[in-house]
């Protein structure tokens, strides 16, 4: 179990870290996810022991290691560029953290093959890693994060540099590889998509902080703050600022958007709204459903759905839609938007929930 | 970037400690006691007080001696800078004449500085010199050893020859880290060679060849065994720099207390001038 | 704006190439139409930038022509053919201001400064930086400096077409997607011809108009988005474009029915396959999760925020389907194809259904 407790981390007057408190189990798989210099790579030097805290502990399986040396941890870190001993050959560099543990050769030879054959590069552990592809040189730095069985892995946007279709291939196989091994696996991203598909937990980063921690899906579905809600958002969140009047916020134009009912009790007083691009429809989903006015900016196909970019007010919101649809800009189109699946901040950001309001 | 923690460390570092205490303090404290006091030998001092350092402020020598300093210095940049860009621009930036060409101009940088005194002292005279018999048969009076113009250049153009590779060096590190698409941008941009070279090289460049001028700067300033081998700090005075007249007034006279005192005042013009290059830089770094 | 002529070309990078595999570039032949927004999809390797480089003119090719507007330009210079290009890392004059960035082309193409200064006014607007004209080039995002990479070449009036090379690399997500619609709308108001690199689909699919999906130095199928999610013509496309890719699961013809191990599929008509390997293949959004159809065993379900997907077994074969966020895999799953959404191959190469 790795523990950052209150961990804050200055660089000259500039706060890269402030203030986490996380709790990472081990045989856990874990996002962190944020936007460039939100501070993922900052945290991952601290857990990795690259970096002490200003102030705040680390801690390992009940024991305070802050201060402890990267040496003496036992982490594996794999990073966005490519980095592999240039003059070795694959097996070689596979072996290396083997080498250095002075592990005897046939138990070497044992997990070079093994863990060569589990990220499909048996046919190259001759080869020098610059002669083999994007992909199979990142392989070949995983392969060595796992022969070393560490008891914590830090993955820093490992697929960035990779083919979409590659990253797609090896985001399926990458959790596959550590779960049974018992590591703390941390993996950081700024796509939020990659997060939904790695599941595990995630982390939301912004400006140093870790907004929110918890199962990925929950985090996605049900953030705590706008701020989380706009992380964890591709498209970028549809948010709207809406007074309450007793069981309505209003929308411009009279139309009167339903408070939804666990939320009834809520005071009268100015919120954001923020919805899914899928939660506003041409069709009306329900009878509850809103319709809004509102102007197309552009039109995106991705083949089997379209993204139709809308103005509505002061708010450009995103709006995912079955099929192939071809707005001219400036038409005006009908949209619903379901009570259902809004999301309501008060104005310090925080999310209303049912069941804050009942505490 | 501040790293983690040990206080192990500090057993290492110990010895290090150790070794600069009497490699480095206790000599300049040393220097520090001869800079304040007088002697007439039999190891009899007495207390001077800022007497020394007086003088050498009102002193001609040291002040024509540190003039000749700075404009040598100034010389020798305004030569190898200019130089030093044009090769680097020139230089092969792939295949075999890279490798070729890097070690040509590192092979100066190898030679020690006492055998490049040598061999231009040698090979400027003009009995046996190569140099110095070619150019006076070609009708120009040369003769290093007697007139001061001809020394100056002799001292001027072997030390460009020393170290105009090190400002090559520099700078073409500083052009290869150049990324393709910013030459394939300007040629889209319908940028002239010389445009390239002014808003890309130029910029791409300014980091190295901060780098390059302090250093030559500094070493310059201090520059001692060349020119102390090939003239001597003759022909009369005419190439005596501040450290020749050092070494001239702590042994050729023995005058160990102005020898001493200007040490001192030496030794914080090259303190002032480390500090100078270490803000620039990290003022620059900052700016980035 | 010109109508490009891509004329049998091939290239390669070695001196003197003899098999068709040392060809980067096998043959291309196309035609980018005038006002057109392309993509050049595929993986690394493929060829795609070394296509592009050739248009631009940063490269010659080895074989073949290029057109401009049916004017031959296969000799000249980059400078001679007008285009502008976005690299993928921001390429920006860092001691320049925002205003000499965009100046810069002019300048050197000694325009008069009053018409310089009333293009990179005009400039600053479409690109959204007009409030930064005065600032150093360097102190910006990487967002901003690729929009000024790309404002050096909408400030000549001149320009043949617009070319990009994976512009979105260096881009955070949300940016992401506020370059690409203002590209769209810039593409949309102004009519140039865009030629646009990248191994992202989703890039491609809604930035483009048409797509020239690449792959192994040869074109394997150019269309619109929708044609390459509904047909694609070869298995590659199928499998490269969608997230999941196209399930592709082997099959013997029947008539109107294709036979997968135990399972019969009815097809929509009877395919024109003559013979070779037949495959199946139907996109995972076309896979109906019910109580109904052939039984499968569900490995996983990957809840992707917007919907889920759900991997099974079918005959021994690993499928995915996509399901709505709110729908749950039934006790016992079994899957139906929508004939709608099948298509045929034969040698991995997609084969027509007669009626």
């Amino acid at each position: 179990m790795l523990e950052l407790r209150n961990v804050t981390k200055t660089v000259g007057a500039q706060e890269h870290i402030r203030d986490v408190s996380l709790t990472l189990q081990h045989g856990s798989l874990n996002v962190l996810l944020g936007p460039t210099l939100s501070g993922k790579t900052s945290l991952m030097r601290l857990m990795a022991g690259l970096d002490a805290p200003t102030s705040g502990s680390v801690w390992f399986d009940g024991k305070d290691v802050t201060g402890q040396k990267v040496q003496k941890r036992n982490v594996a870190m794999v990073y966005q560029q490519f980095i592999n001993y240039p003059a070795m050959t694959v097996y070689e560099n596979i072996a290396s953290p083997l080498r250095v543990a002075g592990v005897e050769q046939a138990r070497i030879d044992k997990e070079v093959r093994n863990a060569a054959a589990l990220l499909k590069l048996t046919p190259y552990l001759e080869r020098t890693p610059l002669s083999l592809s994007g992909g199979q040189q990142q392989r070949t730095a995983l392969a060595r994060a796992i022969v070393k069985n560490a008891s914590l892995v830090l993955l820093d946007e490992p697929l960035a540099n990779l083919d979409y279709k590659l990253r797609e291939e090896l985001r399926a196989e990458l959790p596959k590889m550590f779960a049974a091994t018992g590591t703390i696996f941390v993996y950081a991203t700024t796509e939020p998509h990659e997060a939904l598909l790695l599941g595990g937990n995630t982390a939301t980063l912004s400006e140093g902080r870790v907004t929110q921690f918890g199962p990925t899906v929950e985090v996605f579905r049900k953030p705590v703050d706008l701020v989380t809600a706009r992380t964890f958002a591709d498209p970028p969140l549809n948010a709207i600022v809406l007074s309450k009047k007793g069981s309505d916020f209003l929308l411009e134009g009279g139309v009167k958007l339903p408070v939804p009912p666990e939320l009834n009790g809520i005071p009268d007083a100015s919120y954001t709204i923020g919805f899914q691009p899928h939660h506003l429809s041409l069709e009306r989903p329900n009878a509850s459903a809103v319709p809004v006015r509102a102007k197309v900016t552009i039109t995106e196909i991705t083949g089997s759905e379209s993204f139709v970019h809308l103005d509505f007010a002061d708010a450009r919101w995103v709006m995912l839609a079955h099929g192939i649809l071809d707005f001219e800009t400036d038409d005006e189109v009908e949209v619903f938007i379901d009570p259902r699946h809004i999301m309501v901040f008060d104005q310090n950001g925080r999310a209303v929930t049912a069941s804050k309001l009942a505490a | 970037m501040d790293k983690t923690w040990n206080n192990k460390a500090w057993f290492l570092v110990l010895p290090m400690l150790v070794l600069v205490a009497f490699s480095a303090v206790i000599p300049l404290m040393t220097v520090v006691n001869y800079s304040v006091q007088d002697t007439f030998g039999n190891n009899v001092f007495f207390w001077a007080s800022t007497e020394w350092f007086e003088e050498l402020l009102h002193s001609d020598r040291f002040w024509e001696a540190m003039v000749r300093n700075l404009i040598f210095s100034f010389i020798i940049l305004a030569i190898e800078v200019p130089l030093g860009i044009f090769i680097a621009l020139n230089m092969p930036k792939k295949g075999w004449g890279v490798p070729v060409c890097l070690v040509l101009m590192a092979l100066p940088l190898l030679i020690p500085w006492n055998v490049v005194g040598t061999i231009w002292q040698v090979f400027g005279r003009n009995d046996i010199g190569l140099l110095g018999y070619y150019v006076n048969a070609l009708g120009f009076n040369y003769n290093y050893v007697q007139d001061p113009f001809d020394a100056w250049v002799t001292v001027i153009v072997m030390d460009v020859w020393h170290w105009t590779s090190l400002v090559v060096l520099l700078c073409y590190a500083g052009l290869v880290s150049i990324p393709d698409a910013f030459y394939q941008a300007a040629k889209i941009d319908g940028a002239s060679r010389w445009a390239v070279f002014r808003y890309i090289q130029l910029p791409k460049m300014q980091r190295v060849l901060l780098i390059a001028v302090l250093l030559r700067f500094m070493d310059s300033f201090m520059i001692y065994t060349e020119p102390f081998v090939v003239t001597g700090g003759g022909p009369g005075n005419s190439t005596t720099f501040l450290s020749i007249d050092l070494v001239k007034t702590a042994l050729g006279q023995f005058d160990l207390g102005p020898a001493a005192a200007m040490s001192l005042v030496y030794f914080l013009i090259i303190l002032l001038l480390s500090w100078v290059f270490y803000t620039v830089m990290t003022n620059y770094d900052a700016e980035r | 704006m010109a109508r490009i002529e891509v004329n049998h070309i091939r290239h390669s990078y070695l001196p003197n190439p003899q098999k068709d595999s040392d060809f980067a570039l096998k043959e291309v032949h196309h035609t980018f139409e005038d006002g057109g927004a392309y993509a050049l999809l595929g993986p690394s390797g493929c060829g795609k930038t070394t296509l592009l480089n050739i248009i631009s003119g940063l490269l010659h090719p080895s074989h073949g022509r290029l057109l401009f507007n049916g004017r031959d330009v296969t000799n000249l210079s980059t400078q001679e053919r007008n285009i502008a290009q976005v690299f993928q890392f921001p390429v920006i004059y860092d001691t320049m201001t925002v205003y000499d960035n965009l100046a810069f082309p002019l300048r050197n193409r000694r325009v008069p400064e009053a018409d310089v200064d009333r293009k990179v006014r005009e400039t600053l607007d479409m690109i959204d930086l007009a409030s930064m004209a005065n600032r150093k080039a360097r102190r910006l995002t990487a967002d901003q400096k690729q929009k000024i990479s790309l404002g050096r070449g909408l400030v000549r009036s001149d320009v043949n077409a617009i070319l990009f090379d994976e512009p979105l690399t260096v881009i955070d997500p949300h940016m992401k997607w506020v370059l690409r619609s203002q590209l769209k709308q810039l593409h949309r108001r102004f009519g140039y011809t865009m030629v646009y690199v990248t191994h992202d689909q989703t890039e491609a699919l809604t930035f483009a108009d048409r797509v020239v999906v690449m792959y192994d130095g040869e074109i394997v199928q150019i269309g619109t988005p929708a044609e390459l999610f509904e047909r694609p013509r070869h298995t590659f496309v199928g499998y490269f474009i969608g997230s999941p890719g196209m399930n592709v699961l082997p099959v013997s013809l029947d008539g109107r029915t294709a036979k997968l191990g135990a399972q019969r599929i009815e097809l929509p008509g009877v395919p024109k396959a003559e013979a070779g390997a037949v495959e199946l293949g139907i996109r995972p959004e076309y896979v109906r999760l019910g109580r109904e159809g052939m039984a499968v065993q569900v490995s996983k379900v990957e809840d992707v925020g917007r919907h889920k997907v759900v991997r099974a077994n079918l005959e021994g074969r690993e499928i995915a389907a996509v399901i709505g966020e709110d729908d749950e895999v039934p006790a016992e799953p079994k899957v139906r194809f929508n004939p709608a959404g099948i298509n045929i191959y034969a040698d991995s190469w997609r084969v027509e259904i007669g009626a």
